[in-house]
């Protein structure tokens, strides 16, 4: 009976050493949208010169979602991560224009490189909150039925490149 | 006295300090209500521990947004908090749901009462 | 030169604190008078080293000291010298010298304490020598505040301006003195373990001590409530935020405590129960400072984070926590199988006043820990806000208050409910007279209904005593209780009768709120210290009232200041919000009426009083 205190602190004790071994961030919040279906849109191009896309163009072949913002510092990392895997896993890579302008786009677009296949002008947001979205950088793997496997939250790095889009994307290709 | 009333001046306890601005809110007050009343339960995802009705922040005000639309939409509370949990998990509702995962954290205040009150019990009819 | 005397006073102080762990404790167990000496000695000493190690720190800070990678990080030369001074304790490695300072503070009240016996003293010296070791050497190995920087950079980082206020000098201290004074009574449970002595001399000693921590601890709390809601602006006195969770659980606990020691020094009952309530007092206090350092759970009180961190803190925790509950297993003493209580009599009533405290306490915890528990077993993710803790909490508030008036009322042994009837008809009439007021909104009702029903009862017994000489405590029960009875009625007013207007204004617009007709004159600019204000102007009732917005430039934030002015029973609350881009001579305005807002505040003011004034009260037994 008096040793219960010390068992309940000892299971408490252990399950903190396991979480922070684990070392996950409490402020990442997991994406509900994992195994589900593209929400339903049509996003107007965000730039001249380049098309809009809408859910109809992620069937048939696996593709890249990416949630981006002129505005967005962190965004500007990843360009070039997403150009290459665009090349090198011959796959679209498309953009979702998070609550911006098309002068602004087009010219942080040159800054900083444009990999994407075609741009959707989500001027509101609405349609990245059907996403699930709730900042910038956001980048979604879509399977070749439209349905949503993965999303990675802040830039793309080369190391989450390599080990989790590579493989994922090598098995949706199959 | 000036010194009280100054050190008073100083503090406030405020509650609901809202940040929703004047420039969200519908017109039809019974919507609006509904409105607040559901972003009171929504958790601002960027703002560690705020409800969406107390934010400021982009996010939160997109959410607010996005609840008048569908309200004016003619959605009910249910459907629009289904939406976004559809879209954002359980964690955004700041009222855990209750299921079977959920069923110890619910049930903790009553089992903790109901051991402590068996503890008084037995205690009290302790005889010499 | 002088921050290196600091950092050299601390790195001594881990060897005084190893001397203080350990050769009093020997001494006391082998009789050697000279080594429980020493172990005073020690505690001096390591209250003067450590005092020396944060005076340097401090001065580091007021003289913009940029040589100095903790000043760097967190101040700047033209904040205020206030800030630059409270500062010191607004990160982690500062604030965790103010921790270890505390704590070496009150190893230094024990150690001038005339009452206690000896090996009874240095044994309580040497569990809280332990404990400075244990956070001295996790100062020095993990946050140690005073590293240098090469080449000093020219200006500082400057401080949150979130955290430049007020509140900062006062809250941190505050709550600090009350997490950290609770390891005297935890240090008095573990000595007692090794005496196998838990009686009601052990509860008249530890008395003193408890009643301490827990009015520096509800003047902490109250004070970080206070500040949070007219400074943060995101409104509410409270949150459920897990660092707030974090402060509430040591003291529910050591409200638990303060009770059942009472109980232990009248009827010589309830041994055990209050050692283990000392060891869990002060188990939540670190428990509280794992879960704002570790980087386990967001929050917007916790420090930067950082893993190693979180694995020291909870290498401390298990050694002591762990190792005091393992001692309690082994050596708590067999309790002899006496007489029940009565079921009527004071000592039950207080006893269900534990139970209601701890089951209040689970609560907390679980509500805190939950989100963590699902997500590390993959579960999904859930979130527990403040809707959770009211639906919990709030049906337990309602039979506790009445147990809080009607236990005063009970005498000890074998008590009789014939006391409670008046009090009973003055509360009912009290509801009758209010009904048309307040029957818009019914909870309400109930909640003016149990805070009137404390305040009646604990105010009538008080007048039935007068000519009667009743002990000072008695007199800081009432004032506690007869508090706790106020911050009810006044969290119910404010909470359910609150008013809120939001909308556009422009220079010469009105408002009514509150039968008070508020009217906006213009917002204008200009330069602060280090910030860049701009005022709206309004004017209600013949007085003015300001708000205003400011801009850090260095940290790049911006800030609300909230106009507050007394208005009949309660508070005008405003708030400037965003000027309109398209329109730049129009301002969203938020202003809100807060009825008996005030007697929140005066009830936490009352509470803690009450404590003081039982403090004040010399006699042995509780």
């Amino acid at each position: 009976m008096k040793q219960i205190p010390l068992l309940i602190f000892l299971l408490l004790a252990g399950f903190f050493a396991v979480v922070l071994f684990k070392g996950k961030d409490p402020a990442l919040v997991e994406s509900a949208m994992i195994g589900k279906p593209v929400p339903v849109f049509d996003l107007p191009p965000a730039i001249k010169g380049k098309k809009g896309f809408a859910s109809r163009d992620l069937q048939g072949t696996p593709s890249i979602v990416n949630v981006f913002a002129s505005w967005c510092v962190m965004c500007q990392l990843e360009q070039g991560i997403l150009e290459e895997i665009g090349r090198a896993e011959h796959v679209p890579v498309y953009g979702l224009n998070y609550k911006d302008t098309p002068e602004k786009t087009a010219a942080w677009l040159k800054k900083y490189g444009d990999p994407y296949t075609a741009v959707g002008d989500d001027r509101k947001g609405r349609v990245a909150t059907d996403w699930g979205v709730y900042g910038v950088p956001e980048t979604f793997v879509v399977d070749a039925r439209g349905f949503i496997r993965y999303k990675h939250i802040g830039a793309v790095t080369d190391g989450a490149y390599q080990k989790i889009f590579k493989p994922l994307l090598a098995e949706l290709r199959k | 006295m000036r010194i009280c009333f100054l050190f008073l001046l100083l503090m406030a306890l405020s509650f609901s300090a809202a940040a929703v601005e004047p420039g969200e809110m519908l017109q039809d007050p019974a919507l609006e209500a509904r409105a607040r009343e559901i972003g009171k339960n929504l958790r601002c995802l960027v703002c560690q521990g705020e409800a969406v009705d107390d934010s400021s922040s982009d996010f939160a005000k997109g959410l607010r947004l996005l609840v008048r639309d569908r309200l004016e939409a003619g959605d009910t509370d249910e459907a629009v908090v289904n939406f976004l949990r559809g879209r954002y998990g359980d964690f955004i509702l700041l009222k855990p749901p209750v299921e079977n995962k959920t069923l110890l954290l619910w049930l903790t205040p009553l089992l903790v009462l109901g051991a402590g009150l068996c503890a008084v019990f037995a205690l009290v009819r302790r005889k010499t | 030169m002088i921050v290196n005397i600091g950092h050299s006073a601390l790195i001594l102080a881990l060897f005084v604190a190893l001397m203080q762990a350990v050769i009093p404790l020997a001494g006391a167990s082998r009789n050697r008078k000279k080594w429980m000496l020493l172990g005073r000695r020690s505690a001096a000493f390591l209250f003067m080293l450590v005092s020396i190690s944060f005076a340097a720190l401090i001065y580091a800070h007021a003289s913009d000291d940029f040589s100095v990678l903790n000043v760097v990080e967190n101040s700047h030369a033209l904040k205020p010298m206030i800030y630059k001074i409270s500062g010191v304790w607004g990160n982690h490695e500062g604030s965790m010298l103010l921790w270890v300072w505390m704590l070496s503070l009150w190893g230094f009240f024990v150690e001038r304490a005339k009452n206690l016996p000896l090996p009874l003293q240095a044994r309580v010296l040497a569990v809280q020598g332990m404990i400075g070791f244990g956070f001295i050497l996790f100062i020095l190995l993990t946050s140690n505040p005073f590293l240098r920087i090469s080449p000093a950079p020219l200006e500082g980082m400057d401080l949150n301006p979130v955290l430049q206020d007020l509140g900062l000098a006062i809250h941190p201290p505050l709550l600090y003195a009350g997490y950290v004074g609770f390891s005297i009574a935890f240090c008095f449970a573990v000595a007692a373990l090794i005496e196998k002595k838990v009686d009601a001399g052990w509860a008249a000693l530890i008395r003193p001590w408890v009643l301490a921590a827990w009015i520096a601890l509800t003047a902490g709390v109250a004070s970080g409530a206070v500040w949070a809601y007219y400074e943060l602006g995101w409104g509410g006195f409270w949150s459920w935020d897990p660092v707030e969770n974090a402060s509430l659980m040591p003291w529910l606990a050591g409200t638990a405590l303060l009770h059942s020691v009472v109980v232990l020094g009248k009827r010589s009952a309830l041994g055990n129960w209050t050692v283990f309530l000392s060891i869990l007092a002060f188990s939540f206090s670190l428990l509280g400072t794992f879960l704002v350092r570790s980087g386990i759970l967001t929050s917007v009180h916790a420090f930067a984070s950082d893993p190693a961190r979180g694995i020291f803190i909870l290498a401390l925790l298990t050694v002591a926590i762990g190792g005091a509950f393992l001692f309690y297993g082994w050596r708590a003493p067999q309790v002899p199988s006496g007489a029940g209580f009565s079921a009527v009599s004071r000592e039950t009533a207080l006893l269900l006043n534990n139970v209601f405290l701890f089951t209040f306490c689970m609560t907390v915890l679980m509500g805190t820990l939950y989100p963590l528990f699902l997500s590390a077993l993959d579960l999904g993710s859930v979130s527990v806000g403040p809707p959770y803790y009211r639906a919990a909490l709030l049906p337990l508030l309602a039979p506790f208050t009445l147990l809080m008036g009607a236990a005063p009322l009970v005498a000890w042994r074998k008590g009789t409910l014939k006391n409670l009837s008046i009090p009973l008809t003055l509360t009912g009439m009290l509801l009758v007279i209010f009904f048309p007021l307040l029957r818009e909104k019914p909870l309400s009702l109930l909640g003016f209904g149990m805070g009137g029903w404390v305040i009646l009862a604990t105010l009538h017994d008080a007048w039935k005593k007068t000519g009667n000489k009743a002990p000072r405590s008695y007199y800081g029960m009432v004032l506690a209780h007869a508090g706790f009875g106020l911050l009810m009625i006044g969290i119910t007013a404010t909470t359910l009768w609150g008013q809120e207007k939001i909308l556009w204004m422009r220079p010469g617009d009105r408002v009514e709120i509150a039968g008070r007709q508020l009217a906006f004159l213009g917002a204008h600019e200009r330069p602060g210290p280090n910030y860049e204000i701009k005022t709206g102007v309004f004017t209600v009732d013949g007085g003015t009232m300001t708000p205003e917005k400011r801009w850090y430039p260095v940290q790049e934030k911006m800030t609300s200041e909230v106009a507050l002015q007394l208005k009949g029973f309660g508070l005008l609350y405003l708030v400037l919000g965003d000027q309109d881009t398209d329109h730049p001579e129009r301002w969203a305005v938020r202003v809100y009426y807060h009825p008996l807002v005030l007697w929140i505040l005066l009830g936490a003011l009352m509470i803690a009083g009450g404590g003081l004034v039982s403090f004040t009260d010399k006699r042995r037994t509780p």
